[in-house]
């Protein structure tokens, strides 16, 4: 006769860089139910919105999260056009599709490495963050930030890239695709990786659907949603096709961000391309009166910004659905019947955010 | 300006909320979201759906002191945004199927966002 | 350079940063600034540590969590607070569940300012922490001194 112990995980925990905390309910090795509790990062963030007047308000929303601080600046504003209808220019929507993918890159390479890290490979770790620098670069050499861009306001945004620089940047692509392969390879093909995701971690493809898997998390198990496709910012002009995988477990939702790096490229490659000459921002008249569900995708899947305006300077509500609070029913769908030691693993593979889902 | 989508949104009476999420889940939409939102004396909460890219939206308007049905029985994982209504805007959830009872966010004060306040209203450094 | 002689080792804690800070932290490790040419080490264990960095403000929930961390670390110890949030609240220092930088529940030795803080400055501070850290032992060590002294001359 097995006995039912409570083991505690986290907050602070060698594996997370952030602090979630889940009672796991283990007979003998294996967890039986996880449950989650959160608020160790909340910050309420959502109320500075009688705070802040409205363009002022997407530094906050930039501030959401550290990782796709621009989508969410990006998305923010997008709402807010939307209810005031501003014609952005053609040239914003594409700087804000190139900012859009390079933060995907440095998000996926970072949740690569820290991947790398939490299974005890920590050459990959090392190598995963070494080419995150690079990209990273460009974001400083574009923005003038590293991690926090603030080059997103309402109704375009704030730099150019001239045209130059675009072409150096495009030159760029070339030679990272190629190390970006030398990477994926091992991440896809090592033998020592592999038995330690193959099989860990199910969700099937019913699950992923109706508890409301977003991002990498779904795709990994076969439901081809991306955000992307209904067309905001420039995605409408571009060419691609979400990545997918069928087997469900951790190692196809790696796999979706190894393949999901290549089509980040390939987006930035063609957004180059097709750059639009013209002005890069509008002025913006008026304040917000409406509401409006901005949806964008992050690199964790599906972020909402519910935005409502009373024709004041202030929102009367804003509201940030991000992809990791949709992501955690199905992390408790997965985490049941796992080994204890797989937990750190099978945790990381959703791509937490923690600092996002709180707020 | 080019609209990204169609956004449809339907106010509806928390008696036929129920069905409506019923019919929502047979014709295999997808929960994209719920939210609280205090408009005046009145809360706002926003059932959002989603098929094939196409957004719906449906609404109810209460009072703070309503008790609204879970919809956890349909889809499961609602209980993430039901939780975090009740512990932010103590919106009364009858039926959820992991309760809580107040701990999923742990705040400093009860209730925080039904009535906001904030921290240094005073001048910087007193001055 | 006498404090970089020995190898501290570093607990890392986000209290309610955005991650901005938090992976800046990180990047540190990371070949490109690479700290641990330097000796220093993230730990995850407390009791292992000598410099507590903290990224974010403190909320009423992690008070608590930051405080208990703080007294695991043997002394002597220092406390480097990373960014603007960490120092002052920053950003979201009106938000209700915010009660300020990390001074307002441990003592800070260092603050590291920017938004994100860049690992340039990390790193320095870090280092400037190194020396803090040496004069604490030092006077650790005196005051031992001056004990034994005291019980031979009895």
């Amino acid at each position: 006769m097995s006995r039912k112990i409570v083991v505690p995980f986290g907050p602070q925990h060698p594996v997370l860089p952030e602090p979630i905390h889940l009672d796991l309910m283990l007979e003998d090795e294996r967890v039986v139910e996880a449950i989650p509790s959160i608020g160790y990062i909340h910050r309420g963030l959502e109320l500075l919105v009688a705070k802040r007047e409205y363009p002022e308000y997407v530094y906050i929303a930039e501030r959401t999260c550290g990782i796709c601080s621009f989508i969410h600046g990006m998305t923010y504003c997008q709402g807010i056009e939307q209810i005031m209808d501003v014609d952005v220019p053609p040239r914003a929507l594409y700087l804000r599709t190139i900012w859009s993918e390079y933060s995907r890159l440095h998000s996926h390479l970072l949740w690569l490495g820290l991947f790398a890290d939490a299974m005890g490979f920590e050459n990959l770790f090392m190598n995963a963050w070494r080419l995150r620098e690079q990209v990273l670069d460009v974001l400083e050499e574009t923005t003038g930030g590293r991690v926090i861009q603030g080059s997103c306001k309402i109704g375009g945004v704030r730099r150019d890239i001239p045209q130059e620089n675009l072409a150096g940047m495009a030159a760029d692509l070339s030679p990272f695709e190629h190390e970006l392969g030398e990477l994926g390879t091992v991440f896809l093909k090592d033998d020592s990786v592999n038995s330690r995701l193959v099989g860990v971690g199910h969700l099937s493809r019913d699950d992923a659907y109706t508890l409301g898997a977003m991002g990498p998390v779904a795709r990994g198990s076969g439901v081809a949603i991306d955000i992307r496709k209904t067309g905001y910012a420039a995605y409408r002009d571009l060419r691609f096709e979400p990545a997918t995988e069928t087997a469900g477990d951790c190692y196809a939702r790696c796999a979706v961000r190894v393949k999901e790096l290549f089509s980040s490229v390939d987006l930035i490659r063609q957004a180059i391309d097709r750059m639009p000459e013209g002005e890069i921002e509008v002025k913006v008249k008026g304040n917000p009166e409406g509401e409006y569900f901005s949806r964008a995708e992050q690199p964790r899947g599906e972020l909402v910004h519910y935005v409502k305006g009373d024709g004041s300077k202030h929102l009367v509500r804003s509201r940030i659905r991000t992809p990791t609070l949709t992501n955690i029913p199905p992390l408790v769908k997965m985490l049941q019947g796992c080994e204890l030691a797989d937990v750190p693993i099978i945790v990381l593979s959703i791509d937490p955010c923690i600092g996002c889902m709180e707020r | 300006m080019k609209k990204i989508e169609d956004q449809v949104t339907t106010v509806i009476s928390i008696a036929s909320l129920i069905g409506r999420v019923e019919a929502f889940r047979k014709g295999a939409y997808r929960l994209v979201q719920m939210n609280c939102s205090k408009i005046g004396e009145q809360f706002e909460i926003n059932y959002s759906f989603e098929k094939d890219y196409r957004f719906e939206n449906i609404r109810i308007i209460i009072t703070p002191d309503t008790e609204v049905p879970s919809i956890t029985g349909m889809y499961w994982g609602a209980f993430v945004y039901e939780n975090e209504m009740h512990d932010l805007y103590g919106v009364q959830v009858k039926g959820i199927n992991i309760d809580f009872q107040g701990n999923f966010i742990r705040t400093s004060i009860p209730y925080p966002f039904r009535d906001p306040s904030y921290k240094g209203e005073g001048p910087c450094q007193g001055k | 350079m006498t404090y970089l002689k020995r190898s501290p080792w570093i607990l890392h804690y986000d209290a309610s940063s955005c991650n901005g800070c938090d992976i800046e932290v990180l990047a540190c490790l990371t070949p490109l600034y690479d700290v641990e040419r330097f000796g220093i080490v993230n730990c995850g264990n407390p009791k292992h540590a000598d410099v507590f960095v903290v990224t974010g403000g403190i909320n009423e929930q992690n008070k608590a969590v930051i405080r208990n961390l703080y007294d695991q670390i043997p002394d002597p110890k220092v406390v480097v607070a990373v960014g603007i949030c960490a120092t002052s609240g920053g950003v979201f220092r009106e938000c209700y569940n915010i009660s300020g930088g990390i001074d307002t529940a441990i003592p800070v030795d260092v603050y590291v300012p920017g938004c994100a803080a860049r690992p340039e400055s990390i790193i320095d501070g870090i280092v400037q922490s190194l020396g803090i850290l040496e004069e604490k032992r030092a006077k650790m060590l005196g005051r031992k001194r001056t004990k034994t002294a005291g019980t031979e001359g009895r």
